[in-house]
């Protein structure tokens, strides 16, 4: 029964793309292989082995000496989002242990997974006493532990994070730990120092375009040098939006036509930069109806504040027309406005009251 | 008998009145096959829900339209019991997780997980994969936000969310990245107008220009409150008069009183007054942040030039406060209280000016 259903839809998913797409494009090619055709290019393209792993060349020298059969550490990696953390941990337990082992060897618990303090002594702890064998079923070396994973580990309460302590020193024989996460502030003090710490870098742009163009290579999408600087700009250093990014814009485009710049900037919802200059000339206007008038516009059109204060302090800092104490008493209230804005105060009245500020200054400042 | 609202709501992506190239854009997402996770954001009144119902429908045809409430319970790890309402179809789920305050974490767990794995059984008709819409996502607690992050990635070969929300400020950068954004701007006074137009030709009336221009105006961008208003102002009146005033929700007109009623005096005694009529504005639950907007828009007026910069600091201060703290009414109270300060403070400098 089971087969059956699978198979009749294999038949069926060939059948859409042979009429959905014209038979030349590789996609349809792939799916007619018998592969499930809707991957992600994040996972599509995702790191098979740890010499793929971009621009991180401590954690990949680390990692290839224990592939190549030395001990590891615990590992705390940590860095900005969309660096290849994740990536990085999942490829080299894969080579590690192989496909079939896998199951079997690691555990991998994130924040979507409950978390709390008993899983912890359950779950994680009853999963690290069991032993590891040398061997795998094929008769190749592998080593004799096992890796839990802990994704996104400053979501994970204290107590959670206090009960591990003891659990990880005790473990060491059978059990490796590693835990990701973004903020190191936030993992406490007596689990960093049980770990090799890893600072995972944000991509450099060269970096980014050789991917991206890689893998617009791979997929038939038409894209120019400008539409990727377009990209790399709005990623600002993280992989998997920049490669989001590139798929919603090959997807909003359709298959005939190249990606352009102006769709990859709706995308990522980054405000015009005519709009931008349109709003700081308003300040210096001095008017306060103006800038009323204008922040309305530009809340109604549904950008987020965010975004807008964001890109507000690229200008500002390298704005020729104030002074450096000026540009401080603008940034200590984008500070401010931040923090409020992340507690969930009104934009409407936060961007006010940061824009009277920049008017403040720009007009009677000096 | 259904309100203009829902009954000129358009039901397909060829028939959206405005941001045109978007819909294009969204067909042909849903020709391509390929899905990604949604991010609709915009202010209210601008569509978002009408497009997300439109690309439902595109993706599954007419069977989304036939929707039914049911009630889902949840258990939280400390043994508490949850209900919340759903609205499904056979292809999509719609619910707001926020309607069970701090524990909506468990919910969207529980719920994504539920859908995504029941496989639908007949592919050769439809998507291979369900759809959760989730609304108001803004308003979602950080534990859930981060709860959905690798949600998201592990159930994409069955499951799509469609995310919902009034600004992405509140949506933490690591669910931004894993979707694809839509950014639903509110149409503009004329395209407001011409909708209008249409809608009132549909019912078979005529409405002035002038009219529709006014009450558009009145609406601020919000294409739900500007048809309501208008099928208000014809219950009242038919033939359209462009003479008369669209009539304002009440409340605007007593909140617009309460700040007369501020620059008019400003005395402990007039506080206790402004604080019954704000108590009154809030048990006929307007939200506390509108009352703040409200009455900044209209103090504003009495203001002049730097005067106004300083308001606007404290206006963003205290509601700042007011959605941190427990009861709106101190920091609603505390704003108007310091208002009365500067204005005082204000009108004596002017008079020992003049001396």
């Amino acid at each position: 029964m089971h087969a059956f259903l699978t198979g009749g839809s294999s038949v069926a998913v060939k059948e859409k793309a042979a009429a959905a797409d014209p038979p030349s494009s590789s996609k349809s090619q792939k799916s007619k292989d018998g592969k499930i055709k809707i991957v992600p290019w994040v996972e599509k393209y995702r790191p098979k082995t740890v010499e793929d792993v971009a621009h991180q060349e401590e954690v990949v020298a680390v990692l290839k000496k224990s592939l190549a059969g030395s001990d590891l550490p615990n590992l705390l990696f940590y860095g900005p989002p969309g660096t290849g953390k994740t990536s990085t941990i999942l490829a080299a337990a894969r080579q590690l242990f192989g496909p079939e082992l896998y199951r079997e060897r690691v555990l991998e618990l994130n924040a979507s997974d409950e978390r709390g303090i008993n899983v912890i002594r359950e779950k994680v702890k009853k999963f690290a006493q069991l032993t590891a064998g040398r061997a795998r079923p094929d008769g190749k070396p592998c080593p004799p532990f096992k890796i839990i994973i802990l994704d996104e580990a400053d979501s994970m309460t204290k107590d959670a994070q206090s009960a591990l302590r003891r659990t990880m020193e005790r473990e060491t024989k059978t059990t490796r730990f590693c835990l990701i996460c973004n903020y190191v502030s936030r993992i406490i003090e007596p689990i960093t120092s049980r770990c090799a710490k890893f600072r995972f870098k944000p991509l450099d742009d060269e970096i980014l375009s050789s991917r991206l163009k890689a893998i617009c290579e791979g997929e038939g999408v038409e894209i120019d040098d400008k539409a990727v600087a377009t990209v790399l700009k709005s990623s600002e250093g993280d992989m998997r939006k920049a490669i989001m990014f590139l798929q919603s814009a090959s997807r909003l485009c359709g298959k005939d036509s190249a990606v352009s710049g102006d769709i990859i900037l709706d995308i990522a919802g980054v405000v015009p930069e005519d709009r931008l200059e349109q709003l700081v000339s308003t300040c210096s206007s001095d008017s306060y109806e103006d800038l009323d008038e204008a922040i309305r516009g530009i809340i109604m059109d549904g950008f987020a504040a965010s975004q807008i204060l964001s890109q507000l302090h690229d200008n500002i800092v390298v704005n020729e027309n104030l002074s450096d104490k000026q540009k401080s008493i603008i940034c200590e209230k984008m500070a401010e406005v931040d923090k409020s804005l992340m507690d969930g105060a009104d934009e409407y009245l936060q961007l006010m009251a940061l824009f009277s500020t920049v008017m403040n200054q720009i007009c009677h400042g000096n | 008998m259904s309100l203009w609202v829902d009954k000129y709501r358009p039901a397909s992506l060829a028939k959206l009145d405005y941001h045109k190239d978007q819909a294009a854009h969204l067909k042909k997402l849903v020709e391509g096959g390929d899905f990604p996770h949604l991010l609709v954001y915009g202010p209210s009144g601008a569509g978002k829900k009408t497009r997300i119902m439109c690309t439902l429908r595109e993706l599954y045809g007419p069977g989304v339209e036939k929707l039914r409430i049911e009630q889902s319970h949840f258990t939280t790890p400390s043994n508490k019991k949850l209900e919340i309402s759903t609205i499904s179809s056979n292809y999509h789920i719609e619910v707001n997780p926020s309607d069970v305050g701090h524990n909506d974490r468990v919910v969207i767990q529980e719920l994504i997980k539920n859908v995504a794995q029941v496989n639908q059984l007949d592919t050769s008709t439809q998507k291979n994969f369900k759809v959760v819409v989730l609304t108001e996502v803004d308003r979602l607690s950080k534990e859930a936000q981060h709860a959905l992050r690798r949600t998201m990635e592990k159930y994409m070969a069955t499951c799509r969310l469609i995310l919902c929300c009034n600004s992405t400020s509140k949506v933490i950068p690591a669910i931004r990245s894993r979707c694809l954004g839509l950014r639903v701007a509110a149409p503009t006074i004329d395209e407001i107008c011409q909708i209008l137009t249409t809608v009132c030709k549909k019912e078979g009336l005529t409405i002035p220009r002038e009219m529709a221009e006014k009450v558009a105006e009145k609406s601020g961008r919000n294409l739900r409150r500007a048809l309501l208003m208008c099928e208000a102002c014809r219950v009242q009146q038919y033939p359209f008069n462009p003479e008369r005033d669209v009539s304002e929700p009440d409340w605007e007109i007593y909140l617009r009183e309460t700040a007369t009623l501020i620059a008019q005096q400003q005395s402990p005694k007039r506080l206790l007054e402004v604080r019954g009529r704000l108590y009154e504005l809030l048990t006929h639950c307007i939200p506390p942040d509108v009352i703040m907007k409200g009455l900044l828009k209209e103090l504003l007026q009495v203001c002049d030039g730097q005067m106004k910069a300083e308001v606007v600091q404290n206006a963003a201060y205290y509601e700042h406060r007011l959605q941190q703290g427990q009861k709106a009414i101190y920091h609603l109270e505390a704003f108007v209280a310091k208002f009365m300060a500067i204005y005082k403070r204000f009108l004596e400098e002017g008079i020992a000016d003049i001396f």
